[in-house]
């Protein structure tokens, strides 16, 4: 038995009567960036929160900051979707659950929000470091100079932190968008989802993973390219790979 | 909100938790951890070799390993191991593959970019005196790198090695996409056939948290233990 490429059959209808196979795998590749994206802003946004938490002089918050991260790290990503998935609207009160199963789009949701969570504790612990590798001179200067905390972080320590973690950033952002294909259990069907769906229904395995790995290639190229770039914009002169 | 909770079920379903499902995912994330080290090693090595085609060879597996999704790689793999074996044997037709042996070699090629990332580190880590006095004391490359740079290499990165194989133990329950009976799949199929999904899959949720916590934390007192006083 000998497999039989193929090549071609990316131009066939598929049997959702949407278009060809190539159409098929170009709409996950579309639900794939969708997810990553918002997964990202949410994974940016509190692990920012938990970063800074992780920080502070307060005892208090450092410990919340350090059970979150020990929550989201210690349980495998797929579990986790499932807790959000399945096991959530059982626990929640009647009408909220029965809100949570009939929303549309319920995959795409659970999926960014999941994954989300999931990528934040990572960025809170690169911005932890990123903030611990700043000299200590620099919350003291800030402090000396009359600003709060708050100020401190927002105008003196953030800004800099950031651009120290801009290069680590940038493979958590493309762990985020592989990790979207964790959602193909909850029913998410982007674009590894796709390539299986493909393959299910043409036999053509192969060329349906070949695309899939060529098109998760392309993302890769243009997110580390888009980086690089916005890495030599916030260059600061004199500091960290600047000029 | 706990009310309906069936404790039961979970009891009931132990044995065939541990003794079936959690032995799978234990046996395939040591092996894959062996493995996944033996061959990212020979990566890494290669990378450093200085031989340009053979580093090339090597960068590029591991760029492309690292930058598919796991899942994806599942599947390559699941149906890609049948027509390697016949590959390999020069049967007449793809071989069967079991599903341990197939996710078995899935998590060894993928977790082998990882480690020979790993590794390289670990070997640019040790300073150049080191192959420079082995070299002049007559050891040859390969006796240098056995008895020299590798065996340091291996002990400053054994606390990175071994949280990676705690990743590598979480990345296992991905099997479930190809209805696999690990510690989750089974879980799983028990939750299923038992309409019991918030007990099972809390139940797995704490399970793997405990695991990996403990081990975490093990890490980190060997990483204090073990840190050489520069």
């Amino acid at each position: 038995m000998k497999y039989n490429w193929n090549w071609h059959i990316f131009f066939e209808p598929s049997p959702n009567g949407t278009g060809n196979y190539l159409d098929m795998l170009l709409s996950g590749l579309v639900l794939t960036i969708e997810t990553a994206l918002l997964a990202w802003i949410i994974a940016l946004v509190i692990g920012t929160i938990v970063g800074v938490m992780r920080t502070l002089p307060s005892k208090t918050a450092s410990a919340i900051g350090f059970c979150y991260v020990e929550f989201f790290r210690n349980i495998p990503l797929l579990v986790q979707l499932f807790l959000w998935f399945f096991v959530l609207p059982e626990l929640l009160p009647r009408s909220a659950g029965l809100w949570l199963k009939q929303m549309p789009n319920a995959p795409f949701w659970t999926a960014s929000i999941g994954v989300g969570l999931f990528m934040s504790v990572r960025v809170a612990e690169q911005l932890r470091a990123g903030i611990g590798s700043l000299p200590r001179g620099q919350k003291m200067a800030a402090t000396a100079l009359g600003l709060t905390t708050t100020q401190a972080y927002r105008y003196v320590l953030l800004p800099i932190a950031f651009r120290v973690i801009l290069p680590p950033l940038t493979s958590e952002f493309l762990s985020t968008i592989k990790n979207t294909s964790v959602a193909i259990t909850i029913g998410l069907i982007e674009l590894t989802g796709q390539a299986r769906a493909m393959q299910e229904f043409s036999f053509q395995v192969f060329e349906a993973f070949t695309a899939a790995t060529v098109l998760y290639l392309l993302i890769n190229l243009v997110v580390v390219i888009g980086m690089r770039l916005l890495e030599r914009q916030v260059a600061i002169p004199g500091y960290i790979s600047g000029k | 909100m706990f009310s309906n909770f069936d404790f039961d079920v979970i009891r009931r379903s132990l044995p065939y938790l541990f003794l079936d499902g959690m032995t799978f995912t234990l046996t395939l994330t040591a092996l894959s951890a062996v493995g996944g080290l033996v061959f990212g090693t020979a990566l890494a090595l290669m990378r450093l070799s200085g031989f340009k085609l053979l580093g090339r060879i090597a960068g590029l597996y591991v760029d492309l390993m690292r930058s598919l999704p796991l899942v994806l790689v599942i599947f390559w793999f699941y149906f890609l191991v049948p027509y390697i074996g016949q590959w390999l044997t020069g049967a007449s037709r793809p071989i069967r593959v079991g599903a341990f042996t197939s996710s078995l070699v899935t998590f060894i090629m993928f977790e082998a970019a990882y480690f020979s990332e790993i590794m390289r580190a670990g070997i640019q880590s040790i300073s150049k005196g080191q192959p420079a006095a082995a070299s002049a004391l007559g050891l040859t490359y390969s006796q240098s790198m056995r008895y020299i740079v590798l065996p340091q290499a291996f002990r400053n990165m054994l606390p990175v090695l071994l949280t990676q194989t705690i990743v590598l133990f979480q990345d296992t329950s991905l099997v479930y996409v190809l209805s696999i009976p690990d510690f989750l799949g089974a879980a799983s199929k028990v939750a299923q056939r038992d309409g019991r999904l918030v007990e099972m899959y809390l139940f797995a949720a704490a399970v793997y948290f405990v695991i990996s916590s403990l081990a975490s934390y093990g890490v980190r007192r060997l990483q204090a233990r073990i840190a050489i006083v520069r």
